[in-house]
C-alpha cells in the first residue's frame, strides 16, 4: 500500500514536471516577458481597495470608454465599489441610453438610470472598426479573463508602449510599437500619459499608478464575485477539513474494532 | 440487525408493501464487503456522489442558461453576476466535470492494476467502459454551451472528425451539424443532449452495480474470498471511509472552485464564439488530451479517428487480452512494472496533446500511441504468457492476521 502510494506520487509528480514543462514551451512564443506586477488584491486574503477601483472606474470611464465597450457593467453595479445609490444616479445621469419605441412609435434618447447597461461607443462593429483604423476595440468587461496572465499582461500592455521600434521593425500605418502585443504593433494609440486623468482622491496620476488602477478595476467588472468567493471559500474549506478529520477520527475507532 | 426488523410500525407497513428496507439492508447496511480494501477503493463511490453534484448543480445551471447562440455567452454571464450564487454552481459544474474524471480515471487505473476486470466481472468493466464513453459525450457537449472561442472551435474541430467516415461522412456530418456549419441547431441540441445523457449516466451505474453487487468487490490481494471473516458489513466500516474519502474531495474541489476557479479552463472560452476568427491554439479540456494526441498522431484524417475510437473500444476486450490467471498486480512482478509504464505513457500523451503538432512533438506522440496499443495487444497477453506471477495468500485475512504480528501486511 505504501509502496504503491509513493510509486504513484512519483508518477504525479513526473507528469507534473511534464506539463509544467510542456506549457513553459507553449508559451516561449510570446513576443515579450511580462512584468511581474506585485497585485494588491492577489492571494487567499486579498480584497479590492475601494478607492483604487475608484481611480480605476475614473481612468476606464474618461480614456478608455471613447473606444472600449463594456457590455456587462450596470450603472447600478457601481455601489460594488463603493459609490452610493445617489453618486450611481448622478454618474448614470452623465449619459444617454436609447430607449423606446414611445406612443408615436420613435426610439428617443434619455438620461441613463442606475438599471441601465454602460452603453457602447459605437453603435456596431463597422463602425468601431471604422474609427479605429480597421481594428475592433475588445469589449473589456471580460478582458482580465480572456487573456493568459490578464493582470500582468494588461499592465505590461498599457505600461509597455515604445516611441521607437527596433530599426529592422516595419510597423503598420497608423500603429504603435508594444512588445507585448502579439505581433508587437497595436492600433491602439499610446493610451495613457502622465496626469492623463485628474483622480478626485489627489493622487499623483503617474502611467504606472493609472495602468495598475484600471487593471484592477478590470479585475473587479470580469470578476464582480472574487471578495465573496474568496470569503465563503476559505469557510467552506475550513468546514471540509474539519468534516473529514471528524470522520478520520471515527473511521479509525470504528476500524480498531476489527484488529 | 437491520432496518428491515424494525419494530416501527411505519416501516413494518412499508416493508409489508415494498420492501425497501430489505433491499437497503442488503445492497448498503449488511452488503459484505472484503476487509482489506485500501483508500484506491474510494473512487467509486466519489464517482457516484459526483455524478449527483453535477445533475444538482447542472438541473440550477439549465434554469438560468439560454441555449441561442446569440445570447448562451450573455445567460452565463448572467448566470456569474446576477443570479444568486450563481457564480458558485457555475464554478462548481465546471470544475466538478474535472473533479469527476479524476476520480473515475484513478477508479479505472485502479481496475488496471489489481485485475478487476476479470472473470466474473467482465460485465462490471464493460458497464464501467461505458461510463466512461458517456461522460466524454456529456462533458464535450456541455464545454459547448457556453458558447465561447473555445466552446465554438472545439465543436467544429470534433464534429468535423465525422466527415472523415466514408460515404456518408458529409451528409452525416450536415445532419449532425442541423445545418452547414456548426451554429444554432447544433448548439441547441447539444444542450438537449447535454440535459440527457447525465440521466442515462444514472441508468448505466445502475447496471454497473448491480453488477458489482452479484460477486462483489475485488479487493488488493484479488483472491476470492472463501471465509465469512474476511467480510466485514459495508455499514458502518465503509459508510465511514467513504465519508472521510468524500471531505477530502470535496476539499480539493472547494480549492479550484474558489480559489483557482479557472485554473482549468482556457482563456480565450471568454471571448464569444466569432466564426470568422479561428484560434491559434485549439486545446481540449485536460482530461481529453491523450486521446487528442492519438487523434493526431494518425496522419490520416479517418484512421486517426478509428485510432481514437479504438483507444477506448480495446478495453472492452481487455479482458481476455490478459491472459494471466492473477488478478492483482501485487503478484505479478512483470506486469507491475509494465502498468506503471503504460501509466507514464498515458501521461506522456496528455503533455503531447496539450502541444502544437510540430516538432519533435509529433514523433513522441507516434511513438506513445503506439505503445499505448502495443500494451494492451501485445504486452498483456505475452506477459500473461510468460510470467511467474508469486505465490497466491489463501485468504486476504492473512495479511491482515500478520500486521497484528508486528508485519507491514498489505504491502
Amino acid at each position: 500500500m505504501k509502496r504503491l502510494m509513493t510509486d504513484g506520487l512519483a508518477v504525479l509528480a513526473t507528469a507534473g514536471l511534464l506539463l509544467w514543462g510542456g506549457s513553459a514551451l507553449a508559451s516561449g512564443g510570446k513576443t515579450h516577458e511580462l512584468e511581474d506586477h506585485d497585485w494588491p488584491h492577489a492571494g487567499v486574503f486579498g480584497t479590492f481597495d475601494r478607492a483604487q477601483l475608484q481611480r480605476g472606474w475614473q481612468v476606464y470611464s474618461e480614456v478608455c470608454a471613447g473606444c472600449h465597450a463594456m457590455e456587462y457593467l450596470a450603472f447600478r453595479n457601481l455601489t460594488a465599489i463603493g459609490f452610493s445609490e445617489d453618486e450611481v444616479m448622478e454618474i448614470a445621469a452623465d449619459y444617454d441610453v436609447e430607449d423606446g419605441p414611445d406612443e408615436f412609435g420613435d426610439m428617443f434618447d434619455r438620461s441613463a438610470r442606475p438599471s441601465d447597461y454602460f452603453p457602447s461607443p459605437f453603435p456596431n462593429e463597422q463602425a468601431a472598426r471604422y474609427s479605429n483604423n480597421g481594428a475592433l476595440p475588445p469589449d473589456l468587461s471580460l478582458i482580465i479573463k480572456a487573456r493568459e496572465h490578464g493582470l500582468d499582461y494588461t499592465y505590461s500592455l498599457l505600461t509597455g508602449y515604445e516611441d521607437e521600434p527596433p530599426h529592422d521593425f516595419e510597423l503598420g500605418d497608423g500603429m504603435s510599437y508594444n512588445p507585448y502585443f502579439a505581433g508587437s504593433q497595436i492600433a491602439m494609440p499610446p493610451p495613457l500619459f502622465e496626469e492623463v486623468v485628474e483622480y478626485e482622491d489627489g493622487t499623483y496620476a503617474s502611467v504606472d499608478q493609472m495602468a495598475e488602477d484600471v487593471t484592477v478595476f478590470l479585475n473587479w467588472i470580469a470578476e464582480p464575485e472574487m471578495e465573496m468567493r474568496k470569503s465563503v471559500g476559505l469557510k467552506v474549506l475550513i468546514f471540509l477539513f474539519a468534516f473529514s478529520a471528524l470522520f478520520f477520527a471515527i473511521k479509525v475507532k470504528v476500524w480498531k474494532k476489527l484488529h | 440487525m437491520g432496518l428491515a426488523h424494525s419494530q416501527n410500525k411505519v416501516v413494518r407497513w412499508i416493508e409489508y408493501r415494498l420492501p425497501v428496507f430489505a433491499f437497503l439492508d442488503h445492497q448498503l447496511i449488511d452488503y459484505p464487503t472484503p476487509r482489506n480494501l485500501n483508500y484506491w477503493w474510494n473512487m467509486g463511490s466519489l464517482a457516484g456522489i459526483m455524478l449527483m453534484v453535477q445533475i444538482v448543480t447542472g438541473i440550477t445551471l439549465a434554469m438560468h442558461y439560454t441555449p441561442h447562440a446569440d445570447l448562451a455567452f450573455g445567460s452565463v454571464e448572467h448566470i456569474m453576476r446576477d443570479v444568486n450564487w450563481g457564480w458558485m454552481l457555475r464554478y462548481l459544474h465546471a470544475n466538478g466535470g474535472s473533479m469527476f474524471f479524476a476520480v473515475v480515471y484513478i477508479h479505472l487505473f485502479r481496475g488496471l492494476y489489481y485485475g478487476s476486470y476479470k472473470a466474473p466481472r467482465e460485465i462490471l468493466w464493460w458497464m464501467g467502459v461505458l461510463i466512461l464513453l458517456v461522460m466524454m459525450a456529456t462533458a464535450f457537449t456541455g464545454y459547448v454551451l457556453p458558447w465561447g472561442q473555445m466552446s465554438f472551435w472545439a465543436a467544429t474541430v470534433i464534429t468535423n472528425l465525422f466527415t472523415a467516415i466514408p460515404w456518408i461522412g458529409e451528409d452525416l456530418t450536415i445532419w449532425l451539424w442541423g445545418g452547414y456549419s456548426v451554429d444554432q441547431p447544433l448548439l441547441n441540441r447539444f444542450f438537449s443532449l447535454h440535459y440527457l445523457m447525465p440521466f442515462v449516466l444514472v441508468g448505466i451505474v445502475f447496471v454497473h452495480l448491480w453488477a458489482l453487487h452479484t460477486h462483489g468487490s475485488n479487493n488488493p490481494l484479488g483472491v476470492d474470498i472463501k471465509r465469512p471473516q474476511d467480510k466485514i458489513p459495508f455499514h458502518p466500516y465503509y459508510t465511514v471511509k467513504d465519508l472521510f474519502g468524500m471531505g477530502v474531495m470535496f476539499f480539493i474541489l472547494a480549492l479550484f472552485t474558489f480559489f483557482l476557479p479557472n485554473y482549468l479552463g482556457e482563456v480565450i472560452n471568454y471571448i464569444p464564439a466569432n466564426p470568422l476568427q479561428t484560434p491559434p491554439h485549439i486545446v481540449p479540456e485536460w482530461y481529453f488530451l491523450p486521446f487528442y494526441a492519438i487523434l493526431r498522431a494518425v496522419p490520416d484524417k479517418l484512421g486517426g479517428v478509428i485510432a481514437m475510437a479504438l483507444a477506448i473500444l480495446v478495453l472492452f476486450v481487455l479482458p481476455w487480452l490478459d491472459t494471466s490467471k492473477v488478478r492483482s498486480a501485487k503478484f505479478r512482478p512483470i506486469y507491475k512494472q509494465f502498468f506503471w509504464l503504460f501509466m507514464a505513457d498515458c501521461v506522456v500523451l496528455g503533455w503531447v496533446g496539450a502541444n502544437p503538432a510540430e516538432g519533435h512533438f509529433i514523433l513522441i506522440g507516434r511513438l506513445a500511441t503506439i505503445y499505448y496499443f502495443a500494451h494492451f495487444i501485445i504486452l498483456m497477453p505475452l506477459i500473461g504468457w510468460f510470467e511467474k506471477p508469486r505465490p497466491l495468500p489463501e485468504h486476504i485475512g492473512e495479511p491482515v492476521l500478520k500486521r497484528g504480528a508486528g508485519g507491514e501486511g498489505s504491502s
